[in-house]
């Protein structure tokens, strides 16, 4: 089991949402995040004063998928949440110890 | 039958007792119609008073709502408590000592010695007194409240409860006798030299500002106001729309506090009402450029604070000057509110809403432009008496108020301590927060983010629910 994190601009949660169903995904988990690489942030102004806004707002999807469907998942969400310009995005692919569904309380990949 | 009779029984009743009222009634003469006449014109003044000082009240919302949109979601209930008790305790106040101070009777000319806890009032007396009262005790209101913005966001509830007092009872009031005391039962030197101040640019609006000034030097900047290089940094309102809302209130409202000052009505209260609406547009159109001229960008903030800056400005001048010097007052206020709002900013000065620039600074102005711009012609001898109303002021608010504030400072304590601050008012002074419902995200976090919210700025709405930042 491998357990996918990606951190993607927020409009593309839509596209990359419907790619992932069309690969049999049932289900992810995602957050509101801030944060900047390369995509440096902007400056605004208040009342007068000027401030920089570095951290720029982010959506991260949590994925556990199995082995075998890992790269495809990968390079859905590569090629729907890309938009060519810099801040689209990274991802990062972990290895999942073990994983339980609440409910059955079925664990490993039956969980998942 | 029986029910036609009973017709007429009731017909016949009612023709003879209204016979009988006629009978009674005196032939009109032209005393009796004229003592009518007065009535209805007396009626009408009471009715004017007392709708105007409804409108006035409704300010103390616009300033609520300004302050709460300008400042952090952490600090609103405090804002709002702020707000209300400052009111509450204020009428209290106005009502046991301030009012016989400003209007009672006043052998020197300085102060007031009659009229306290409302004794001018007696059941079969004349109501007068209570409209005036009604009336002069929501412009004290106003005067109270200006502090609270620019003491936003650091003050001890208390410490601000004592001040809400103090101001009410004396400060506002002592000033205030000395130039609108023959109002009522009293007079006072400044308008004896012919101090010209309609409806209170510098009663009313210097009087909140410089006491603002004091307290907001008193308390010292927010934390994290000054980064270590000494240079200000933004600390968002987080609420825009509310700030909008609450200017919008006050401009509202202040179509009762100019016209309404007649305390008559009459047609005189038509170019007071043009006059303060051009002078508002005037001041918010000069904001407006000037702060997209220094800024790059046309920027909410300035330009709310320009349509507040011309009302002041227009106040002390509304009733004597004319539609087109009154949107030269309003301009020029705007324009000088900017500059202000970036000079107290330099002089390390945290005013969050930009209190003391607005009232403060353009009460000051608006009281000059009232002698240069009077209708009846500028005289050296007219600009000397406004501005020795404008240093009075300027001396027996400021004096008053910093002592006030330091003694308050030195036992009750004025300031809240740094991690109350960093937590929040809300939590720390009242004990609960104002948006239970929402994820606060200013709670701890550090300045630099930036960012108000961290909600989705997406450009497609997305179908999750997130909670919103």
């Amino acid at each position: 089991m491998k357990k996918i994190e990606a951190v993607i601009k927020p409009f593309r949660l839509d596209e990359v949402k419907d790619a992932l169903n069309k690969l049999g995904i049932s289900g992810m988990t995602i957050s509101e995040v801030k944060g900047f690489g390369r995509q440096r942030g902007h400056k605004e102004i208040y009342r007068g004063t000027e401030y920089q806004v570095d951290f720029v707002p982010k959506v991260k999807i949590d994925l556990a998928v199995s082995e075998a469907i890992a790269d495809k998942v990968i390079a859905a969400i590569t090629e729907h949440a890309s938009t060519n310009k810099v801040g689209d995005g990274k991802i990062f692919v972990m290895p999942i110890e073990q994983a339980v569904r609440i409910r059955t309380g079925e664990t490993g990949q039956d969980a998942i | 039958m029986k029910s036609i009779k009973r017709i007429l029984a009731v017909i016949t009743v009612l023709l003879t007792s209204a016979l009988w009222a006629w009978a009674e009634d005196p032939a009109p003469t032209a005393l009796s119609n004229k003592e009518a006449i007065d009535l209805v014109q007396t009626h009408a003044n009471y009715l004017w008073t007392l709708v105007a000082a409804a409108l006035v009240f409704f300010m103390q919302a616009g300033f609520a709502m300004v302050e709460a949109g300008f400042t952090r979601a952490k600090n609103a209930v405090n804002i709002i408590m702020k707000n209300l008790m400052d009111f509450s305790i204020g009428s209290i106040a106005f009502w046991a000592i301030g009012f016989g101070l400003m209007f009672g009777a006043s052998q020197t000319g300085w102060f007031g010695t009659s009229g306290f806890f409302l004794s001018d009032f007696s059941v079969e007396g004349d109501p007068w007194v209570l409209a005036f009262w009604m009336f002069q005790v929501v412009f004290c209101a106003t005067a109270a409240t200006i502090v609270s913005g620019a003491m936003a966001e650091r003050t001890k509830f208390v410490g601000y409860l004592a001040y809400s007092a103090i101001l009410s009872a004396i400060i506002y009031p002592v000033f205030g006798s000395w130039a609108w005391g023959s109002l009522f039962n009293g007079s006072g030197w400044l308008e004896g030299l012919g101090f010209i101040d309609f409806a209170g640019s510098t009663v009313v609006h210097s009087v909140g500002g410089w006491a603002a000034l004091a307290g907001a030097i008193v308390l010292g900047p927010r934390l994290g106001k000054y980064g270590k290089d000494g240079k200000p940094r933004a600390i968002m309102g987080h609420n825009i729309p509310l700030a909008a809302l609450g200017v919008f209130i006050l401009w509202l409202g202040w179509f009762g506090f100019n016209p309404g000052s007649t305390t008559t009505a009459d047609t005189s209260i038509a170019m007071i009402f043009v006059n303060t609406n051009l002078a508002a547009a005037a001041g918010a159109i000069l904001a407006l450029f000037t702060s997209w001229i220094k800024f790059g960008k046309p920027e909410v903030g300035m330009s709310l604070n320009g349509a507040l800056a011309g009302l002041v400005g227009i106040t002390a001048g509304c009733a004597n000057v004319t539609p087109t010097s009154a949107i030269i007052i309003g301009a020029i206020a705007g324009l000088l509110v900017v500059l202000s709002v970036m000079f107290f900013e330099k002089l390390k000065i945290d005013d969050p809403v930009g209190a003391i620039s607005v009232h403060g600074v353009c009460g000051a102005w608006g009281t000059l432009g009232a002698g240069l711009f009077n209708i009846g012609g500028t005289t050296a001898k007219i600009i000397m008496v406004q501005l020795v109303g404008i240093g009075a002021c300027f001396v027996w608010t400021f004096a008053a108020a910093f002592i006030m504030f330091k003694v308050i400072s030195m036992t009750i304590g004025l300031r809240v301590s740094p991690e109350e601050e960093i937590e929040g008012l809300d939590h720390a002074e009242h004990g609960g927060i104002a948006y239970p419902d929402f994820g606060m995200s200013t709670h701890g976090t550090s300045l630099s983010t930036g960012s108000p919210t961290g909600g989705l700025k997406a450009a497609a709405p997305s179908r999750v629910v997130v909670g919103q930042e």
